[in-house]
């Protein structure tokens, strides 16, 4: 059967090309691999190597042309024992064929509108019913509470362990994995080197094998170096695979500011873990969510990013002490019920908004404050039931303002519950600027009391 | 000799030659690590197959039904095959964004390959990944990885689980020379070396990091000692002839088996084609690539052992190019009017 030759697409935008110069002539016997002839394409110019052997039948575009379009056909190949002088007058109709064929199918998606996410209906979760009545609650710092978690979900499943700087002999930097070496021994608690983009890989790949690994980052800020793993191989490869190649692991470590320990070592991530389909992005604020996030997280089948607080690893909180505290990701809860405004907040965020609404209430303003424990998937609907509720919203966060989680949050409310809002929303954020060293400028930097007290007598109009 | 292998035990008769079924080449073959004739056949069927679906790859390029990028191993084939032949069950395979021949050589199903490079429900990401990212967890294929390095890090996770698990399976670990340079990869042989993963770094030195020779790119231009500061054994290997891509890797992987750690082979090969489909190729001359093609094909090898040593008939080998290209055929015909993804796909996959 004599074989069209097309004018081949040699680039990803290419649509047409000049055909510079045939290298064969009619008659040459062609094997895989022969040049037949140079194109011209919008980037370079490019051989078109014979793919089929046979002799060259007949050219059908002479060289020299300009604008040949992609997939027209531009030679015929004669097959072994074809006679060339037939072959030569059978092609136009078979070579039309395909070059109709394969366009349409190429182009279809072009034309195909994406179908919207489906929407959801504004119904606040209720964490209260969390916690059954009667459960003893146990003070508990955040450290504790992390430490618990882990080493519970290690007890239950020899899959999971834990690697990164210092987690085993150190006893944890901030002593976080405190005792697990002792408990569970040094192939659970695996010591690295300082190296955060080789471990992150290595254990992206021992999840990929259905291992369960907690990768413990010194700080955040050193997960830079570990970044991509995190988002090109973790995040994504569950899409890329059609689903059939998840990763089960938990990122976790102190993220955002600590105290006096300057720019390199106090940036809050959660804006950037949160753009990223795929990853799912908690940050707790109380240790019990620290412990039941952090569980759930461990169970969770998909890659997530659990964003700790130095300041908080030795705030103490009650702890449900029960066999199995979960907490659900993706649920907010709300630390305060209050009528006049909603608070929104999450980490250590939340310690702004819980001592702005102790002094609002004393003048006479009812702030309901929520913590949306998860960044993403974030629990819109509680925030929006609550601002159906008070008609008007401020967001805390430490990050930095330009495309930062309170933006989403606006937006979303604003999207959600443009006609409840009494006011605009207003946001208060870390300040644009790297962290400062000096101690007064440091606290210029982050957000502070007065200011959520600040934005919400403006949205109350007070 | 361009791919000279450096050790005496791997040199290799010059491939192709006229040599090569002479009496005066006998005696060096003797030598030599050899293949069965069965297991020149295999090595023939294998790296035909991945010829022709390459070639086929190239050509449904050229018509526009296969878009962005892609990659083809042409020339390469006998590093994958060779290893492949020295695996065992259960061994893990991870590469770079030049996946095809490894897929094929996993087992995994043409069809289903060719059809995620056009971009359909039937291809293995179900039309999501596209040529640099499929994986089939049942052939052990883990990626199909477009950052360069990162599968090397990733790789040695495969071999940590192993390590982990006590499981006597290896990884395969397998990226080019351009790969080689990037900071991760030390980074991960320290740590195999300190934890003795069972991994095996299969260095693809093709010559060219997309447009950059090896000269031009690395100061350290034998990559087998790239792991010598870890105590990483390395060694070259004529990756164009795979009785010393098979011979290497059963060293290499009987060492990593037995709990000994890494090991490092460097696979001097060659890809006949450009960086991707887009790559005029003009940082090398035509002449190198004819050189290599008619004097160190690693299929023209295998076939030529066939015919000479092994006195299989010309038209039995025309048959197992038949059969290679009716495969092929098969696949591209599946692969062209297998329908795209539902558009409700689009929001499938992202979380379990």
């Amino acid at each position: 059967m004599p074989i069209d030759i097309l004018m081949p697409a040699l680039s990803p935008t290419m649509e047409q090309g000049k055909l510079a110069k045939w290298l064969k002539k009619v008659g040459d016997k062609i094997k895989p691999g022969d040049i037949l002839a140079e194109i011209e394409t919008d980037k370079a110019t490019m051989e078109v190597e014979a793919v089929d052997e046979g002799v060259l039948a007949s050219i059908l575009i002479e060289g020299g042309t300009d604008n040949v379009a992609v997939n027209t056909p531009i030679a015929v190949i004669a097959g072994e024992g074809e006679d060339a002088g037939t072959a030569a007058a059978a092609p136009a109709a078979a070579a039309a064929s395909v070059a109709a064929a394969a366009p349409a199918a190429v182009a279809a998606p072009a034309v195909v509108t994406a179908p919207a996410a489906p929407p959801a209906a504004a119904n606040a979760y209720d964490a209260s019913s969390e916690v059954p009545a009667g459960t003893a609650m146990v003070p508990t710092t955040v450290r504790e509470a992390l430490r618990d978690a882990m080493a519970e979900e290690m007890r239950a499943d020899g899959n999971v362990f834990i690697m990164g700087e210092e987690v085993a002999e150190y006893q944890g930097a901030y002593k976080v994995t405190q005792g697990l070496l002792q408990q569970f021994g040094p192939k659970r608690v695996v010591d690295t080197p300082i190296t955060e983009h080789g471990f992150a890989g290595i254990a992206v790949g021992a999840a990929y094998e259905g291992l369960r690994p907690i990768v413990e980052f010194m700080t955040f800020n050193f997960a830079m170096q570990a970044i991509d793993h995190i988002i090109n191989s973790a995040a994504k490869t569950l899409y890329m695979s059609g689903g059939q190649l998840g990763c089960p692991i938990v990122f976790r470590g102190p993220n955002g500011a600590a105290a006096r320990v300057g720019a390199q070592h106090s940036h809050d991530y959660a804006a950037w873990y949160s753009n990223v389909p795929g990853l799912k992005v908690v940050m707790p604020f109380t240790a019990a969510d620290a412990k039941g996030l952090l569980k759930s997280a461990i169970r969770d089948p998909n890659p997530v990013v659990f964003l700790e607080n130095e300041i908080l690893y030795g705030q103490t909180f009650p702890v449900p002490q029960m066999d199995n505290w979960l907490v659900p990701i993706g649920k907010a809860r709300i630390h305060r019920p209050g009528k006049d405004v909603t608070l929104v907040s999450f980490g250590i965020g939340m310690t702004y908004c819980i001592k702005a609404a102790a002094e609002l209430e004393k003048d006479g303003i009812d702030c309901e404050i929520i913590d949306l424990r998860t960044i993403r998937p974030m629990d819109i609907d509680t925030v929006v039931a609550s601002v159906m509720k008070t008609g008007r919203c401020v967001a805390v966060e430490e990050g930095f303002p330009q495309s930062g989680v309170t933006a989403e949050i606006a937006t979303r409310v604003m999207g959600r519950a443009f006609d409840y809002l009494d006011a605009p929303v207003i946001r208060i954020t870390g300040k644009d600027v790297p962290m400062p060293y000096a101690a007064n400028l440091e606290k210029l930097a982050l957000p502070n009391v007065g200011e959520v007290i600040a934005a919400v007598k403006a949205v109350t109009y007070r | 000799m361009a791919v000279a292998a450096r050790k005496a035990k791997t040199v290799a008769p010059k491939p192709g030659s006229k040599a090569s079924g002479s009496k005066a080449s006998v005696k060096i073959i003797a030598n030599f690590p050899q293949l069965t004739r069965d297991e020149d056949m295999h090595a023939y069927k294998e790296m035909l197959l991945i010829r022709r679906f390459e070639e086929k790859s190239g050509q449904m390029y050229g018509m526009g039904l296969i878009g962005g990028f892609c990659h083809l191993y042409i020339g390469q084939e006998a590093v994958v095959v060779g290893m492949q032949m020295g695996s065992k069950p259960g061994d893990q395979v991870i590469t770079g964004y030049r996946d095809h021949g490894h897929m094929l050589a996993c087992g995994m199903e043409p069809r289903g390959v060719l059809a995620e490079l056009t971009g359909r429900r039937g291809g293995y990401s179900r039309g999501k990944g596209g040529s640099m990212h499929m994986f089939s967890r049942e052939k052990k294929f883990f990626g199909g990885h477009g950052i360069v390095g990162a599968q090397v890090s990733l790789g040695t996770g495969l071999g940590f689980a192993n390590w982990y698990r006590n499981d006597p399976s290896v990884s395969l670990v397998y990226f080019g020379d351009g790969a080689a340079n990037q900071g991760q990869v030390y980074e991960s042989f320290n740590m195999a070396a300190l934890w003795k993963l069972p991994v095996v770094y299969i260095v693809e030195n093709n010559r060219y990091a997309m447009g950059t020779s090896v000269n031009r790119a690395s100061a350290q231009t034998d990559f087998s000692r790239r792991g010598l500061s870890f105590n990483i054994p390395g060694e070259q290997v004529d990756g164009m002839d795979i009785r010393a891509v098979k011979a290497a890797g059963e060293r290499a992987m009987e060492h990593a088996r037995s709990g000994k750690g890494p090991y490092i082979l460097e696979m001097q090969t060659y890809r006949y084609r450009g960086h991707s489909m887009s790559d005029p190729a003009k940082y090398r001359t035509k002449d190198e690539v004819q050189k290599m093609r008619e004097e160190h094909d690693p299929i023209e090898q295998v076939r030529a052992r066939l015919i000479n040593q092994w006195k299989v008939a010309e038209d039995e080998l025309k048959a197992i190019d038949a059969k290679a290209r009716d495969v092929v055929n098969d696949a591209a015909e599946f692969a062209t009017h297998d329908p795209e993804p539902d558009v409700a796909e689009l929001y499938t996959d992202i979380l379990l």
